[in-house]
């Protein structure tokens, strides 16, 4: 019997940080109904297995761990009598924004929401994406995996660890490992620069005498039951391994930090346009959607490096879906301008802007295609150059921004284009 | 004491063992992984050929054909997973289509109906992605894709309900005749048999190397023709591991192709197949390198370039980028190319079921009715009472295919139905819990995978894996570090956090920071 259908008027789609933030800022907004639909008998997301510290700089001026972090989320919602449902998974969002639901309590139930806001998060890039040659045995864990393991439920995955990628999990858990009593044997990235924050590597494997590989691989996984040995090479600059380099290191657990990929599964389900370079949704100013009414923040959008930046971001796309439940704006066919990323710059969010309905300043966000030195962060209007912004380090694993200002946009006469690039001077 | 012993818990054991227990008769399977389908019934193509490939009047041709027809029925009946999507082999070579006639005089021959040849505008408007270079194809509705793993484990668990009995981690080490019975010395325990059946796959080489031993030394009955039966002569026999690695690609990419496609061998190489696969999706390969090793089961850096290669041959832009995970099987290849299925010459009640490497899937039934009708002449087996067999098996709900109703249904009848342990493939704990108390059990992370789908999605296992082993934990009233991702050896843990490093492993130089 088909239950009838419950209506809400901004639906959040996953209690992390990013749906935390966006529910506190639709309530703040004023909207009265605001439902945060949760996988896990939690709030908070990832952040509950990041036990280290180094949270919240920005936001709070102090070092919290990530629970601390969330907590301060979680106690600001339930002031606010932000509705949750945890236990709860989302199995599809219809472009009508029907957002159906399944949880052990209360069955498959569908939800019409006034908006939606995307905010599922990401997932790690497993050891079969890599097609990464060898064995396939017990012993191989993404670092968040092993992550939730140590930190939640108090196992250790492993004794003598490989890591292969230097994304931040990694890096963490390189740390982690250690304090446990493993031996960390080394960090290999494929890449001649590392995928993680310049603090996580100083803090968590050079004060460890942990070494960085940069430009190594995995060629080779050993060990039909558990992982016995694997092998690392050194790549040559099209990334692939140089004969004669191999060396193999005997060991029990390899754990992989290669990367983070949105998680737009649901996204695709509502017909949400897709980027081809970040994986998550296209958004315009607001962080809508191509689809009218659903929005997206946090690493569902794009991956970030700082929690900090995706609360930031998060309370955006709330305070528009708060808006747009009130009374969807006079639908709109322009999509804005577009803000192109170039020379440099990998892609930009969001991707387009409309000036008639941005606030005074507007925060584009962005990440660097290598590791630059000197270089300058230039904002063209058109042909003109308006930001001319000289950073000294820039590289691949710290996001970067750049600010528009309105007056700016406005005072463009015919703007047809954005562009965001690094010049050498 | 059994009526018989099979060793081996693969495809073509399980389907004998399903067999034989229609017969009044006591049955025995051994199997020295922890569970079904640990070794080539696991990691193949999972196609159901149609049966145009096989050498007239060979083993393989009949039991191709016969398997294909049978497999189509079994599927309603044990509920396992399987698709009539039809197979295309294409030419790209106008100057080798030929090679499809003879292809498709072979298929009738074999007697696979309705196969026909194409031109290339049906071949594009049936397979939009087929390559540019395609001429022409051989249409081969009767091919279908397959669970391997649900086809195996629905054959294991209607064996089990019909009586047959299941030892795991039991590895034959030992064969020998005693009077009018064989002794089977498995995982270290004797059992008992007037008949034994050699199903083990790459090791079927050395259990007929212990057949002839036993067969030499003790005979229990001098060897009598029985009927018609097939026989298998003492003589060496040797199983070479071919080597088979494969892309699988996330099911973003499983509506590539919508058939199987194959492509003809022709002087610009030898191509391999992509198909969707009833998991929803697409997979590319196999390599064929013959290997030494019968546990190499590693992919290769050589083994997938050479598939990303060529797999583009018959299908345009394959989206390998999409992969989620890589593989390798081992089919067990013999020089002659033929089945070897019969009662060894030398002795009574030792059958041999060797050399099954493709079609060996799509002939599992075929097989699993001839070699218990062989065994059963020997025995002298009558069927059991009317209504003591039951052929039917139901399988566990899948979730990503019962309409949203259905599933607010189950989660009525057991709310751990709502509760999605695996988000990728959209499996809940109820199922989880299910298969882990059924029998044969899944007592293992692959052992689940295999009956769930469960971490078998584009995260392999990211989110889920701590979550599965949680319940296992739960359900089978284990310690953490007992918990295991394919059986003894291979645990996932090493123990407490603080405590698991007290214990240095060998070999490694301890655990200790340095």
């Amino acid at each position: 019997m088909r239950k009838a259908i419950e209506r809400h008027d901004v639906v959040v789609v996953g209690g992390g940080p990013a749906g935390l933030a966006a529910a506190i800022a639709a309530r703040e907004a004023g909207a009265d109904d605001v439902l945060v639909l949760e996988r896990d008998s939690q709030l908070g997301g990832i952040l509950n297995q990041c036990i280290h510290n180094g949270f919240g700089l920005h936001t709070f001026k102090e070092e919290l761990t990530g629970p601390e972090y969330a907590a301060r989320y979680v106690d600001r919602a339930d002031e606010l009598g932000v509705a949750r449902r945890l236990g709860t998974m989302v199995v599809d969002i219809s472009a009508g924004r029907v957002v159906t639901t399944v949880s052990a309590a209360e069955g498959v139930t569908r939800i019409a929401a006034g908006a939606v806001v995307l905010a599922m998060g990401c997932r790690e890039r497993p050891r079969g994406a890599l097609a990464t040659p060898g064995h396939r045995p017990a012993g191989i864990y993404s670092a968040g995996t092993a992550q939730r393991l140590v930190n939640m439920e108090g196992q250790l995955p492993g004794r003598e660890v490989v890591i292969l990628g230097s994304g931040d999990i990694g890096l963490i858990m390189a740390r982690r490992m250690t304090l446990e009593g493993a031996h960390v044997a080394c960090v290999a990235e494929i890449m001649p620069y590392s995928g993680g924050l310049k603090r996580n590597i100083v803090q968590c494997l050079d004060d460890y005498g942990i070494p960085l590989l940069l430009s190594h691989t995995v060629v080779d996984i050993e060990g039909r039951r558990r992982v016995e040995a694997v092998t690392i090479a050194e790549v040559d600059e099209g990334l692939r391994p140089i004969a004669g380099t191999e060396v193999r290191h005997p060991c029990d657990t390899l754990m992989l930090s290669v990367g983070l990929l949105p998680e737009n599964e649901l996204s695709r389900s509502a017909g949400v346009e897709l980027s081809a370079v970040t994986r998550g949704p296209v958004v315009d100013q607001d962080l809508q959607t191509s689809v009218p009414g659903i929005f997206a923040c946090g690493n569902v959008l794009h991956v970030h490096d700082l929690v900090d930046f995706v609360s930031q971001e998060a309370a955006v796309a709330g305070l528009q879906a708060a808006r747009y439940a009130r009374g969807p704006q006079t639908p709109d066919d322009s999509r804005g301008i577009p803000v192109v990323a170039a020379e440099g710059v990998r892609y930009t969010v969001p991707s387009h802007v409309d000036p008639d309905r941005m606030g005074d300043s507007l925060t584009v966000r962005f990440r660097v295609d290598n590791e630059y030195r000197d270089r300058h962060v230039s904002v063209y209007l058109d042909d003109r150059r308006v930001q001319h912004r000289r950073r000294r380090i820039m590289a691949p694993g710290e996001m970067e921004q750049v600010v528009l200002r309105r007056p700016d946009l406005l005072a463009h006469e015919g703007l047809s284009r954005i562009t965001v690039k690094l010049e050498e001077a | 004491m059994y009526d018989v012993a099979i060793i081996g818990a693969g495809a073509s054991g399980c389907s004998i063992a399903r067999e034989l227990s229609r017969l009044d008769c006591s049955i025995c399977v051994v199997e020295r992984e922890e569970d079904v389908c640990c070794g080539t019934s696991k990691a193949n193509s999972a196609i159901v050929h149609a049966g145009f490939d096989a050498k007239p009047g060979s083993l393989m041709a009949r039991l191709n054909v016969e398997g294909n027809r049978l497999m189509r029925a079994w599927a309603s009946e044990l509920d396992f997973d399987l698709m009539p999507v039809g197979s295309l082999v294409v030419c790209t070579d106008e100057g080798a289509t030929d090679g499809l006639e003879v292809l498709r005089r072979r298929g009738e021959t074999n007697g696979v109906p309705d196969l026909r040849i194409i031109g290339r505008d049906e071949l594009v408007s049936m397979e939009p992605n087929v390559s540019d270079a395609a001429v022409a194809a051989l249409w081969a509705p009767t091919g279908c894709i397959v669970d391997p793993f649900g086809l195996t484990v629905a054959l294991a668990e209607n064996a089990a309900a019909n009586g047959v009995e299941f030892r795991f981690n039991a590895a034959v080490t030992d064969i020998t005749g005693s009077g009018d019975h064989w002794l089977v010395t498995a995982g270290g325990q004797t059992i008992e048999a007037r008949a034994v059946v050699n199903a083990a796959g790459v090791y079927a080489d050395a259990i007929h190397a212990l057949f002839i031993a036993a067969a030499g030394a003790t005979s229990p009955a001098a060897p009598v023709a029985v009927g018609a039966g097939l026989t298998v002569p003492a003589e060496p026999l040797t199983i070479v591991p071919r080597k088979g690695e494969y892309y699988l690609l996330d099911t973003t990419a499983g509506r590539h192709v919508r058939h199987t496609v194959f492509t003809l061998p022709t002087a610009m190489g030898k191509g391999v197949l992509v198909s969707p696969t009833v998991h929803g999706n697409l997979i590319v390969g196999p390599t064929a390198t013959d290997v030494e090793d019968k546990e190499a089961t590693q992919t290769t850096a050589e083994g997938l370039a050479e598939l990303a290669a060529r797999c583009s041959i018959a299908v345009r832009d394959v989206p390998l980028r999409e992969v989620i995970t890589t593989f390798a099987g081992l089919r067990a290849h013999q020089a002659a190319h033929d089945f070897v299925i019969g009662e060894l010459e030398a002795a009574a009640g030792l059958f041999d079921c060797a050399a099954i490497e493709s079609p060996g899937l799509t002939s599992a039934p075929a097989i699993g009715v001839l070699v218990s009708g062989l065994v059963a002449g020997r025995l002298g087996l009558v069927s059991k009472t009317e209504g003591a067999f039951d052929p039917v098996r139901h399988g566990i709900p899948d979730l990503e295919r019962l309409d949203l109703d259905e599933w607010d249904a189950l989660c009525r009848r057991d709310p751990a139905y709502g509760s999605v342990v695996c988000r990728c493939r959209r499996v809940s704990e109820a199922q989880i819990v299910d298969v882990i108390h059924r029998v044969p059990p899944a007592t293992s992370l692959d052992a689940i995978k295999r009956r769930t789908n469960a971490m078998m999605g584009r995260c392999q296992g990211g989110f889920c894996t701590p979550k599965v082993m949680e319940v296992l934990v739960r359900e089978l009233g284990v310690a953490p570090e007992e918990v295991t991702k394919c059986g003894p050896g291979s645990e996932l843990v090493m123990g407490r956090i603080k405590d698991g490093t007290a214990m240095p492993p060998e070999g490694l130089g301890g655990g200790g920071p340095r």
